[in-house]
């Protein structure tokens, strides 16, 4: 084995390591702010195992995305909403853990099997290595050119829905009262619509 | 690929750790009682599901790379989802003040 080839497999090792168990963590860990870091640790994983798979473009495309922007909303999501709650014991909680983990490794049992019973049509043809990134953006503005148009859509009309979403409505009460209304940004002094009143 | 005459790492080594990664987001998904923590492991089986893809796009599909381009889709649908839904999960707390899954139950009959 050429070290360049073990280097490429020790770099898949620990890779491999880090996306596991971080992802472990994340779905463990009690503190969900440890669980958002090691979320972003194993975004940086995945970005690595592209670098290996030889797609650059890919990887910083994973990195600027998740890691820069999607990490960063959810760790904002979890210090707007981190508010130290008491979760209600449920029954059979425990039983329902053990069972949903049996039914996952049975599924990962399931698609280990198929990864290795099917007959992959090895050794393909060879990869395209560092051309990957103009070759992507001839398929985004030739052949891919709809799905792209569509995704500007779809980015357009997620951030007008998160914007309609997510927004106060303070600026109303605002212009009604007249009133400078200086509120927190969650707590926005208004009762709550859903809360069950019913139950003592 | 390094152009070595033997791949030091097989295609099935790759897909084990996306059925690794996928299973881990699965089970998070069902038994998470934090609605942040849902979305997160929604992101890691989207994460599984690219590492697929790359590397089928990788040691199957030669000079077509299909499942760069898919994957890129991937990755922008991912963002929209994960912004549509913490804009969902700010506005549930503002009305429920809690963000545990289970008393999230009023679509129940």
């Amino acid at each position: 084995m050429t070290i360049a080839a073990s280097t490429e497999l020790i770099c898949f090792l620990i890779l491999g390591a880090v996306v596991v168990l971080g992802s472990i963590g994340v779905v463990l860990l009690t503190n969900i702010v440890y669980s958002a870091f090691l979320l972003g640790g194993v975004f940086m994983a995945v970005a690595g195992l592209y670098l290996l798979l030889n797609a650059s473009f890919v990887a910083a495309a994973q990195v600027l995305v998740y890691v820069g922007a999607v990490n960063v909303l959810i760790l904002f999501a979890i210090m707007l909403v981190n508010k130290k709650e008491e979760l209600k014991p449920i029954k059979g909680l425990q039983l329902r853990k053990i069972l949903s983990g049996a039914i996952c490794l049975g599924l990962l049992s399931l698609l280990i099997r198929v990864d290795f019973t099917t007959p992959w049509n090895l050794p393909g043809p060879k990869a395209i290595g560092e051309d990957a990134t103009e070759r992507i953006g001839e398929h985004l503005f030739t052949d891919y050119l709809l799905p792209f148009e569509l995704a500007s859509v779809l980015l357009l009309m997620a951030m007008i829905g998160a914007i309609v979403l997510a927004r106060r409505d303070v600026l109303i009460q605002d212009l009604d009262t007249e009133k400078a209304i200086d509120l927190p940004i969650i707590e926005n002094g208004k009762e709550p619509l859903l809360i069950d009143k019913t139950s003592p | 690929m390094l152009n070595s005459p033997i791949d030091p790492i097989p295609l099935q080594a790759y897909l084990t750790l996306a059925s690794l990664l996928f299973c881990i987001g699965v089970w998070g998904l069902i038994n998470s009682r934090n609605a942040v923590r849902v979305l997160m492991s929604i992101e890691l089986m989207l994460n599984a599901v690219n590492i697929n893809l790359m590397a089928f796009s990788s040691f199957l599909d030669g000079d077509l790379i299909r499942g760069q381009v898919f994957a890129v889709f991937v990755i922008t649908v991912a963002a929209a989802e994960a912004a549509v839904g913490l804009a969902i999960l700010l506005s549930l707390y503002r009305n429920m003040i809690t963000v545990d899954m289970e008393s999230f139950n009023l679509l129940r009959w």
